[in-house]
């Protein structure tokens, strides 16, 4: 790929040299238009994952509840409290909880505490990638209020105002039982078919992204991730 | 440590030196005399390796204080040489061409304090903040707190308690 020199473009200067409108050879020689940010991303706004009738209801949140696949996203101290639930002390797969490498794979994200601008601009990406039913828990208490970051110049305050939360789990830093027994609340609020949070984030899609895009000053992303 | 000191003030001028352990020392040089400085002590003085490039912000003087600070692997002697910068329109020369790191340094002290190093590769791009707008936060004039509150929705009801009279009226209420 070509070097860019931000100043010699006419383009929006966050935006990475990857995603910029540019002009390919194809292997037969002929000259094919791409703009990546139309071209592989669906433009798409999340839609609302209406239930299905009772019972068939009941039975998909019963098999969502028992398996809970997490996405390997760490970004602050609390990330620290993950490793020892793969242990045998705390073991976290009998409950049917599993790490996944990657947000096509994963239903759950957990927020382990501080975020700073930065990190929730990948954060976001993460969440949206990921297919839905899906369920955020936010763990330790700088998601809630910001906690002992709550006057930094570069980490949120509030969790709830850039990504939907269902579960809170408070400390400073929880342990690692705190942490089971949120996945445990998680269960309950899935089984009761509580757990909607990601519908609301479909829902309110334009009052998150004004949030979002009031911090995250170089938005060089497309607005839906999927 | 003595030898050196009394070469470095033969050959510049050292307005300020301070001896902190046996192996640590600071030496204050003028601006222009700073980069001979370093250079001198890597290429002849054996200070070949560059521990780190930092700033302080004096607010009430007005002024940066940039400190290099240079390790000797073969003597475990450590030198720090000092500059103080003018706060206006902050600007340094660069010493990118003595190590390569250098040039982080200088990118994260433009980014954090806004002090320029004319001449340093990729000196303008972002380091850690992305598309940051404000003064730079490291700046003693930059008002953290404030800005948190402009920006970050910050939930109400926030309280907090001096841990021990706090603990005292919990545990021991009728002292």
């Amino acid at each position: 790929m070509n070097k860019h020199k931000f100043e010699d473009l006419d383009v929006d200067k966050f935006l990475a040299p990857e995603n910029q409108k540019r002009s390919v050879i194809a292997p037969d020689g002929s000259i094919v238009e791409v703009d990546p940010l139309k071209d592989y991303f669906c433009q798409d706004r999340p839609e609302v994952l209406k239930p299905k009738n009772g019972p068939v209801e009941k039975f998909l949140n019963w098999a969502r509840a028992e398996s809970l696949w997490v996405l390997g996203f760490g970004t602050g101290c609390g990330s620290i409290e993950i490793p020892p639930l793969v242990t045998p002390r705390f073991d976290m797969y009998r409950y049917g909880v599993q790490m996944r490498p990657t947000p096509r794979q994963s239903n759950v994200f957990i927020i382990s505490g501080y975020l700073s601008v930065k990190t929730l601009k990948r954060a976001i990406r993460s969440y949206e990638q990921m297919p839905s039913p899906k369920y955020i828990i936010a763990l330790g208490s700088c998601t809630i209020n910001g906690g002992m970051y709550w006057d930094s110049y570069n980490t949120i305050n509030r969790l709830d105002h850039y990504m939907p939360v269902d579960v809170y789990i408070a400390g400073c830093m929880p342990r690692p039982e705190a942490l089971l027994a949120g996945f445990g609340k998680l269960k309950e609020l899935i089984k009761a078919g509580k757990a909607e949070k990601a519908n609301e984030y479909a829902e309110n899609f334009d009052w998150y992204k004004a949030n979002q895009k009031k911090i995250i000053k170089d938005w060089n992303m497309p607005d839906y991730n999927w | 440590m003595k030898d050196l000191i009394k070469d470095i003030e033969s050959r510049f001028e050292v307005s300020d030196y301070i001896q902190k352990l046996d192996h640590l020392a600071f030496v204050t040089v003028e601006k222009e005399q700073a980069i001979a400085l370093v250079t001198y002590l890597r290429d002849y003085r054996k200070f070949t390796s560059l521990t780190l490039l930092t700033a302080v912000d004096w607010l009430e003087d007005g002024v940066f204080q940039l400190t290099y600070l240079l390790n000797n692997p073969s003597e475990l002697t450590e030198i720090g040489v000092r500059v103080m910068i003018d706060r206006e329109n902050a600007s340094m020369e660069s010493a990118h061409h003595l190590w390569e790191n250098m040039m982080t340094y200088q990118r994260e002290l433009r980014e954090m304090f806004g002090i320029d190093f004319p001449g340093s590769p990729r000196i303008n791009e972002d380091f850690i903040l992305e598309g940051w707008g404000d003064l730079p936060p490291y700046r003693r004039d930059f008002d953290t707190k404030v800005y948190s509150e402009e920006t970050y929705f910050p939930r109400p009801g926030r309280q907090s308690n001096d841990p021990a009279t706090y603990m005292k009226s919990k545990m021991y209420p009728n002292e």
